[in-house]
C-alpha cells in the first residue's frame, strides 16, 4: 500500500532518475577534450583575479532574519486559519491581535531603516532653487 | 482515476505509481518546454518586430529540437576550482524541486499525482528545494558572477515567498481546505463560482469578497513571477551584468536541466494561480461531455481547460518580460517588503472578517 506521500516520493525519485539518465546519455555522446583554458572558471575570458569569496552586503543577512520571523508566523497562522471559524469572532480576534503585534514589529523595522537597501547615490545637481523659480516667474 | 486504472492493469501499486509519476514528465513538461522555448523566442521576436527563428522547419518549428541535439553534444566542462560533488548535485535538486510540485497539481478530476490534504502547503514548502539547489550551484561554481547571482536569487525567492504564503492563507480562510482537488471542486459550475469572483458562497459575502480576491490574485501573480526569476524581477540572472547568474559555469546537459526546471516552474506557478483563483481544471461554461452524455469526454475537456488557462498565464509572463524594464535591487526589495506584504496583511484581516459574516 503506497500512501499519498509515498507517491510524492516516487515523483522525486523519477526526477532524480531523469536528470541522471539525461546527463549519462549526454556523457556517452559528447566529446571530452579539456584544456587549461577550459578548466578555468569563467571571468569574461580573462585570467581570474582574486577569490570569489568576497564580502557580501549585510542586507542579505538581515533579509534572511526578517524572513525567518515571518516564516514562523506563517507556520502559526495556517492552523489558525483552519479552525478560527469554529470560535467565531473570538477566534478571529486572537489571530488578529497576533497579526497586529507582528505588524507593529514590522513597522519598527521599517522605521529603523532595516528594509532599506543601499541605493545608488544620485549625483547632486548644483542648481540654486530660487534662481530656477525666478526664471520660471519671468517667463 | 488514472492511478487506479494502471493499478488494475499491472496488478502492482508500485508499478502504477511509477507510471503515473512519469506521465506528467513525458506527456506534459517535455512537450511544454519544447513549445514554450520556441514560443518565447517567437513572441519576443514579434513584439520587437523581428521574425525570430525561421530556418529549421516551417517558420522555425523544429528549432527547439535542434537546440536539444546541440545541447546533448556539448562538452560538459567542470573547471578545476569547482566543487565537483555539489556542482553535480545542484541541477538534480533544482529539477527535483520543481518536478515534485507537479505531484500535487490536479491536471483533471481523473489525473492527480498525489491527493494529499496539505497540497498547497506542500507546494510552497517543496519550492524551498529550488532555493537550496540554486545556492548550491552558485556556491560550488566558485565564480564571482554565480555567487552573486545565487545570493540575489535566494534573497529574492525567500522575500517573495511571504506574500505568496499570505495569499495562500487568505484562500485557506475562504475555502477551509488546502487540498487542491477540494479547492477546485468548490469552484465547480460556471465561471462566476471561481474564487476570483467570490467563490461558491451564498449571500452578500460573495460580492464583498470580489475586490479583495482580485487584490490577492494580483499580489500572488507578482510574487510568483518573482519566484521564477522572470523579468521584471530577473536581477539574479541579469544578463547585462552577471553573464547569466547562478548557472554561468554550467554547460551541456546540466545547463539544459536548469533550463527545463525553469520552464517547468513557469508552468507550475501559473497552475497555482489558476487553481487558486480561476477554477482549476473546471470549464467556465459547463461540459460538452455532460451535454452529449459521454462521461469519458469530461476529464479530457478538463485537461484541455487546465492547460489552456495555464499556458494563458505563461503567455502573460512572456508578454511582461518584453514589456517591463528590470527593477533595481533596492526597488525589488521595496516592492516586496513595503507594498506587497503590508497589502497582503490588511487583505488577510479583511477577508477574515468577511468570512465571519
Amino acid at each position: 500500500m503506497i500512501t499519498e506521500f509515498g507517491k510524492i516520493f516516487v515523483f522525486i525519485l523519477v526526477a532524480i532518475f531523469f536528470v541522471t539518465v539525461a546527463v549519462f546519455v549526454a556523457k556517452l555522446l559528447r566529446p571530452s577534450r579539456p584544456t587549461y583554458e577550459k578548466k578555468l572558471t569563467y571571468e569574461c575570458g580573462e585570467d581570474i583575479i582574486g577569490s570569489p569569496w568576497v564580502q557580501f552586503n549585510i542586507r542579505f543577512y538581515v533579509v534572511a532574519l526578517i524572513f525567518l520571523i515571518f516564516d514562523v508566523e506563517i507556520v502559526l497562522l495556517i492552523p489558525w486559519a483552519y479552525v478560527y471559524k469554529i470560535f467565531g469572532i473570538t477566534g478571529f480576534l486572537v489571530g488578529a491581535i497576533f497579526l497586529i503585534l507582528l505588524g507593529l514589529g514590522m513597522a519598527y523595522e521599517w522605521r529603523k531603516g532595516d528594509l532599506e537597501w543601499s541605493r545608488p547615490a544620485m549625483p547632486k545637481l548644483n542648481v540654486n532653487k530660487n534662481k530656477v523659480s525666478e526664471k520660471v516667474k519671468d517667463k | 482515476m488514472i492511478y487506479e486504472y494502471f493499478s488494475n492493469l499491472t496488478g502492482s501499486e508500485v508499478l502504477a505509481s511509477i507510471i503515473s509519476a512519469f506521465l506528467p514528465l513525458f506527456l506534459f513538461i517535455l512537450p511544454f518546454a519544447l513549445i514554450a522555448v520556441l514560443l518565447e523566442r517567437k513572441v519576443s521576436a514579434h513584439m520587437q518586430d523581428r521574425l525570430g527563428p525561421m530556418r529549421v522547419g516551417y517558420h522555425g518549428i523544429l528549432q527547439t529540437i535542434a537546440d536539444i541535439l546541440k545541447l546533448i553534444q556539448k562538452e560538459d566542462i567542470i573547471a578545476d576550482q569547482n566543487d565537483k560533488p555539489l556542482f553535480n548535485i545542484a541541477p538534480v535538486l533544482v529539477f527535483a524541486g520543481s518536478y515534485a510540485v507537479f505531484a500535487a497539481i490536479p491536471f483533471s478530476s481523473s489525473y492527480l499525482g498525489s491527493n494529499i490534504d496539505l497540497g498547497l502547503f506542500f507546494i510552497v514548502g517543496i519550492s524551498g528545494l529550488v532555493v537550496a539547489g540554486i545556492l548550491m550551484a552558485g556556491w560550488a561554481s566558485n565564480n564571482k558572477y554565480t555567487l552573486l547571482g545565487a545570493m540575489r536569487s535566494a534573497a529574492q525567492l525567500i522575500s517573495y515567498e511571504i506574500p505568496t504564503i499570505m495569499i495562500v492563507v487568505t484562500v485557506l480562510m475562504v475555502t477551509g481546505t488546502l487540498n487542491l482537488k477540494e479547492i477546485t471542486e468548490l469552484q465547480s459550475g460556471y465561471f462566476w463560482n471561481w474564487l476570483i469572483f467570490g467563490g461558491n458562497i451564498a449571500g452578500i459575502a460573495k460580492y464583498l469578497l470580489i475586490p479583495f480576491m482580485f487584490v490577492g490574485f494580483v499580489i500572488i501573480y507578482i510574487s510568483t513571477l518573482a519566484e521564477v526569476n522572470r523579468t521584471p524581477f530577473d536581477i539574479p540572472e541579469a544578463e547585462s551584468e552577471l553573464v547569466s547568474g547562478y548557472h554561468t559555469e554550467y554547460s551541456g546537459m546540466k545547463f539544459a536541466m536548469f533550463f527545463l526546471a525553469e520552464y517547468a516552474n513557469m508552468f507550475a506557478v501559473s497552475a497555482i494561480v489558476v487553481l487558486l483563483f480561476f477554477g482549476g481544471y473546471h470549464s467556465p461554461f459547463g461540459y460538452l461531455g455532460n451535454t452529449l452524455g459521454l462521461s469519458w469526454l469530461v476529464p479530457i475537456e478538463q485537461l484541455f481547460w487546465f492547460t489552456f488557462k495555464g499556458i494563458g498565464f505563461v503567455l502573460v509572463q512572456m508578454w511582461l518580460r518584453w514589456t517591463l524594464p528590470r527593477l533595481r535591487v533596492d526597488q525589488l526589495m521595496a516592492v516586496c517588503w513595503k507594498y506587497l506584504i503590508p497589502i497582503a496583511f490588511v487583505n488577510l484581516l479583511i477577508v477574515g472578517l468577511i468570512t465571519l459574516l
